[in-house]
């Protein structure tokens, strides 16, 4: 069965704490989803998603704090202006937008951690590996 | 008098303008060639391959390549000019980040020959001519250089010591760079030869950008009215600045239509147009509950690849593996 990789990029304040949450909870999820710690989903630049999905990923979850509760205030208004362009962008590129996920979920939603780990894995196994067209070998 | 340098100039996938753009050193010029000797220079003077062939390695001390590599052809050129070059130096936008030329980079070379050979209107081709690699019939055998399914910028054919940008890069930075090397001024290897601030940064409009730059809406150059003395940006044009390097004298604006990122990104930056991008959602000014508008005025952006890597396509992090940098 293909075991595909995933990066989640979750804040420190909200989705992070969610999934220590859910990890000093016992609850178990899916090992695929890999998570990296940014201090805002504010911070998460669309260079790191694309150079993820570059490297390899399969798919990508941003995790950020349900509108109204960034810890910056506004942070996450950017997160998700930028996760629509962004979306329209791999499209061109024929990465499928599916392979790209965001959610809100606030400190104390460890199950939703759980959830949308599991849906995302499922999902991506469905659409499986990822093809990048730069994937192909430079000449020489 | 000791010896004059031998300097070379080369074109692969471009448009001619780089080229016009050593021309129009001008008077210039004149000082240039009394200081070196021109020893290969296709566009302009009578030299065939063979002439490169017959130097020895390094013997060149600059090259000088403009254009993105398309072809086989072109591949074999630089390679073989890079082994006889000291240096090389990467001239205009498609050279240094594949350029206009490789925005065919969204198109598969079967849909380019495709159209190009049989379905344009304006195709008349009764023979059915396609491009091939070998040619047969009863009395020769043709080969001619592979088309790539791809456009490459130079580095990532070839090792490339210097990046002089613009889309074609202006004269007097050419001219600049020629004194450069001249003098042995020239930066370490890998350097984009122009300053690495953002062209906001020395925009003579920056003054007119609000402290805070918010906007509500996105409008398109040629259906709009544009106010030429007020920051672009704040009045909902796509404008480069934020994500592309200065040192072009803010011509376009000058000209007043925004900037187009020509120049390409600056230091550190690995993909420019994921930067604009960037840019672009931090002053989109719509709260997640105003997602409605926010899907209205992002789908006005009726070409994102086209808009936000005009010129630097071919170097985008969507197309390589090996993480190298736009200028480095």
């Amino acid at each position: 069965m293909f075991e595909p990789k995933i990066v989640a990029f979750f804040c420190n304040w909200c989705t992070y704490t969610a999934a220590d949450l859910a990890g000093v909870s016992r609850m178990k999820y899916s090992p695929n989803v890999r998570i990296i710690r940014v201090m805002c989903s504010g911070r998460i630049d669309p260079e790191l998603i694309v150079k993820a999905f570059e490297k390899g990923a399969d798919g990508v979850i941003i995790g950020g704090c349900h509108p109204g509760d960034c810890h910056y205030q506004n942070g996450n208004h950017k997160t998700l202006r930028r996760y629509k362009l962004l979306k329209g962008l791999v499209e061109q590129f024929d990465i499928e937008w599916e392979r790209l996920r965001l959610e809100w979920i606030s400190a104390s939603e460890g199950e939703k951690v759980q959830r949308v780990s599991n849906e995302f894995t499922e999902q991506i196994r469905v659409l499986g590996p990822i093809q990048m067209k730069g994937g192909r070998v430079v000449h020489g | 008098m000791a010896e004059k340098p031998t300097v070379a100039f080369y074109w692969c996938a471009s448009c001619g303008g780089c080229e016009e753009a050593v021309v129009d050193v001008a008077h210039g010029i004149l000082d240039i060639v009394n200081a070196v000797n021109i020893g290969f220079w296709p566009v302009a003077l009578d030299f065939k391959k063979g002439d490169v062939e017959d130097v020895p390695d390094g013997f060149y001390a600059a090259t000088f390549i403009n254009g993105a590599i398309r072809n086989s052809e072109q591949e074999e050129m630089v390679k073989l000019l890079r082994k006889k070059s000291g240096l090389v130096f990467a001239l205009g936008a498609c050279a240094h980040l594949g350029g206009i030329p490789s925005l065919a980079n969204l198109t598969s070379k079967e849909e380019i020959l495709e159209y190009v050979y049989r379905r344009s209107p304006s195709t008349e081709n009764a023979q059915n001519t396609y491009p091939a690699k070998v040619y047969r019939d009863a009395a020769i055998k043709l080969e001619l250089p592979e088309f790539f399914d791809r456009v490459y910028p130079l580095n990532q054919i070839i090792d490339v010591d210097y990046y002089i940008p613009g889309c074609a890069p202006p004269s007097e930075l050419v001219a600049d760079v020629f004194m450069k090397i001249l003098k042995g001024e020239l930066p370490k290897k890998g350097a984009v030869l122009s300053p690495n601030k953002s062209l906001c940064s020395s925009c003579f409009l920056n003054d007119t950008k609000p402290e805070k730059l918010l906007i509500k809406e996105l409008k398109r150059p040629h259906l709009t009215v544009i106010d030429p003395d007020k920051c672009f940006l704040l009045q909902g044009l796509v404008c480069m600045g934020p994500a592309t390097r200065t040192g072009c004298n803010e011509r376009c604006i000058h000209g007043g239509m925004p900037c187009r990122g020509c120049f390409g990104p600056l230091d550190g930056v690995l993909d420019q147009g994921l930067s604009m991008l960037s840019a672009l959602g931090s002053i989109l000014d719509f709260t997640p509950e105003q997602e409605k508008e926010l899907d209205g005025v992002i789908g006005k952006i009726g070409d994102p690849a086209g808009t936000f890597y005009r010129f630097s396509l071919g170097a985008s992090i969507f197309y390589r593996q090996d993480g190298k940098r736009g200028g480095e």
